[in-house]
């Protein structure tokens, strides 16, 4: 027991302090706030689709829609679940676990914080891509065990798109695990934590180190990561139009629920590489720029005033509802609900927690951007053409992450090179 | 810190890819088989790992579950699969594969034999963290030359590839 608690002193992650116990609980509580984010996720999506297109989406089911993914999730549970007679039965059934086994798999090295990682590998980056590398496979199995054109028709586009895209995502991510060997030992490191690590000792993001060299390589593992997620624009493997709902055309009730699941796990997974590697994962803003202890201080705080903030709202609202008898439920559920977010708020300004917590805060706030901006491209832009798509992922991406890598590797030994040429010269 | 690589996950690992390498030549359906030889590759990156080398591992999940392999998967898709079920799948070789099987055994037992005294008995203790840094040391340093031919190697199979690929160059 005694072991067991002793970990909440330490400032290692539970792989690191050799604890399973703690690894499991990790990996319970990931699992279940995952999947929680996900059905967020849905309902803001519509609502978020919604208001772009000035409609108001989902407004039925609890106050604002906020209860449509239960709802959603208790349609699907409650539909019957058809195999197609002449699918293939194993394959079939395999495919959407696969699917939602690999999509979860990333989170096992994802760093939440310094110490709120399941585990550290030395190996991390390079897992995700093994594992996003995996996907693929998922996609095949469904559509091919469908035994049916659509299907097939989606997992031939979407493996030919997943391989194509990933050749310039691996050498993007080359170039940001380039950076981290630009220190006095000159050996740079593949672990998440360790790259995060490194960007704090440079003191800057690595989307803003070598400019415009780290944007450009950002911007081409965010371009590539969706097509990786197949989303919007890039999202032909289900093209609604043209192949009904491309891979998953034959699946439906529970098993299509997995697929829905593992596609909003693996983007919020994959988002979660591109803070690591990009955006300083867990470091909170301005590193440099507004160091000291007061700043720390006051950067700490931030996670409990929002939430501070969002139990005011919920406050004011409340006793601003219309006394009336309609009214009175939502009024109590109101003033509950503000209640609890205001407890959340106290224990955040609690000085041992906000310590801990506001790791995980910061990289939830980025990710949760990146979220956003997911629902963001599927409202504005037009879905790609197959020629246009292959086109830009090998002529346009492939190309250009090449060339950030050669200038990343020519910018990290300058000094080696300038002193090469000078002797040269001489 | 106890140990997680057991004899138990050896032998679990073991049984995974030998039972998976048997579906892959018995399977009629040649999905199957590619599915089958997947399992095999990834409980071979299973081994690898306990062999306190995750950099092997993780780049035998990468290029082989999930490159090469993708690309069997997507040609064994475009295949008429009615076609090739019918069509022989076994030829009738066994004197040949009979020779090819006793060499192999006899290889095996001569290595087990042998091995006692060329390779070491006792385990020395491998850079398990540093394993990534140590290879990347090794591939751009110490040999870098071969390293640098063996990528001009397969610059040379890619163009060929494209040339035959290609009616009009």
């Amino acid at each position: 027991m005694r072991p067991f608690l002793d970990y909440l002193h330490s400032s290692v992650t539970p792989g690191e302090y050799g604890s399973y116990l703690w690894a499991v609980i990790y990996i319970l509580i990931i699992f279940a706030v995952a999947s929680v984010a996900v059905m967020l996720m849905t309902w803001l999506e519509r609502k978020i689709l919604a208001h772009m297109q000035v409609r108001l989406g989902p407004m039925r089911v609890g106050p604002h829609g906020l209860l449509q993914p239960i709802a959603d999730a208790l349609k699907l549970l409650t539909k019957e679940d058809i195999l197609p007679d002449e699918a293939d039965k194993v394959v079939f059934w395999f495919a959407p676990v696969w699917v939602m086994m690999i999509a979860f798999l990333n989170y096992v090295v994802l760093p939440f914080g310094r110490t709120h990682a399941v585990t550290d590998m030395n190996i991390g980056i390079l897992f995700v891509l093994g594992v996003s590398s995996l996907s693929v496979l998922g996609v095949i199995m469904a559509g091919w065990s469908s035994n049916s054109h659509y299907p097939l028709m989606g997992a031939l586009r979407s493996s030919a798109q997943m391989v194509s895209y990933e050749v310039a995502m691996g050498l993007a991510i080359v170039s940001a695990v380039l950076m981290t060997s630009l220190n006095s030992t000159g050996t740079g490191t593949l672990s998440m934590i360790g790259i995060v690590e490194a960007q704090k000792a440079a003191g800057r993001w690595y989307i803003f180190s070598m400019f415009p060299l780290g944007l450009i390589a950002f911007l081409i593992f965010a371009i590539a990561m969706i097509a990786e997620t197949n989303r919007a624009p890039f999202d032909l493997p289900e093209a609604e139009s043209e192949l009904v709902a491309g891979f998953h055309t034959e699946y439906s009730g529970f098993r299509w629920s997995l697929f829905f699941l593992a596609e909003y796990a693996a983007m919020i997974g994959i988002s979660s590489v591109a803070v690591t590697l990009w955006l300083g994962g867990y470091l909170r803003p301005f590193p440099n720029l507004l160091s000291g202890h007061s700043w720390d201080l006051a950067f700490s705080l931030f996670p409990g005033l929002i939430f501070a903030g969002m139990a005011l709202m919920c406050l004011i609202g409340a006793a601003r509802m219309p006394k009336i008898p309609q009214m009175k439920v939502q009024t109590i559920g109101l003033w509950l609900f503000g209640g609890v977010i205001a407890l959340i708020a106290v224990v955040l300004f609690l000085p041992g927690v906000r310590e801990r917590v506001q790791d995980i805060f910061w990289f939830a706030a980025k990710v949760a951007a990146f979220m956003y901006l997911y629902i963001w491209y599927r409202g504005t832009f037009p879905r790609y053409r197959f020629d246009q798509l292959m086109k830009l992922g090998w002529k346009v991406l492939l190309p250009v992450s090449l060339a950030v890598l050669i200038l990343t590797a020519l910018v990290g030994i300058r000094q080696d090179l300038s002193t090469v040429l000078m002797g040269v010269l001489r | 810190m106890m140990p997680v690589a057991t004899t138990f996950f050896f032998y679990f690992l073991s049984i995974i890819a030998v039972v998976s390498a048997i579906v892959v030549i018995t399977r009629k359906s040649p999905v199957h088989s590619a599915l089958a030889l997947i399992t095999t590759l990834l409980s071979l990156a299973g081994l690898y790992l306990m062999l306190y080398a995750p950099f092997v591992a993780a780049v035998q999940i990468v290029l082989y579950a999930g490159g090469i392999m993708v690309l069997f998967l997507f040609v064994i898709m475009l295949v008429n699969l009615e076609k090739a079920q019918l069509e022989e799948r076994f030829n009738k070789q066994w004197q040949v594969a009979l020779i090819a099987v006793l060499t192999l055994g006899a290889l095996l037992i001569f290595i087990f034999e042998k091995g006692r005294s060329v390779f070491p008995q006792t385990v020395t203790n491998f850079p398990e963290n540093t394993n990534t840094q140590v290879i990347g040391l090794l591939l751009y340093r110490d040999y870098l030359m071969p390293f640098e031919l063996a990528s001009l190697l397969l610059l040379v199979a890619i163009v060929g590839a494209v040339v035959m690929a290609k009616k009009r160059v």
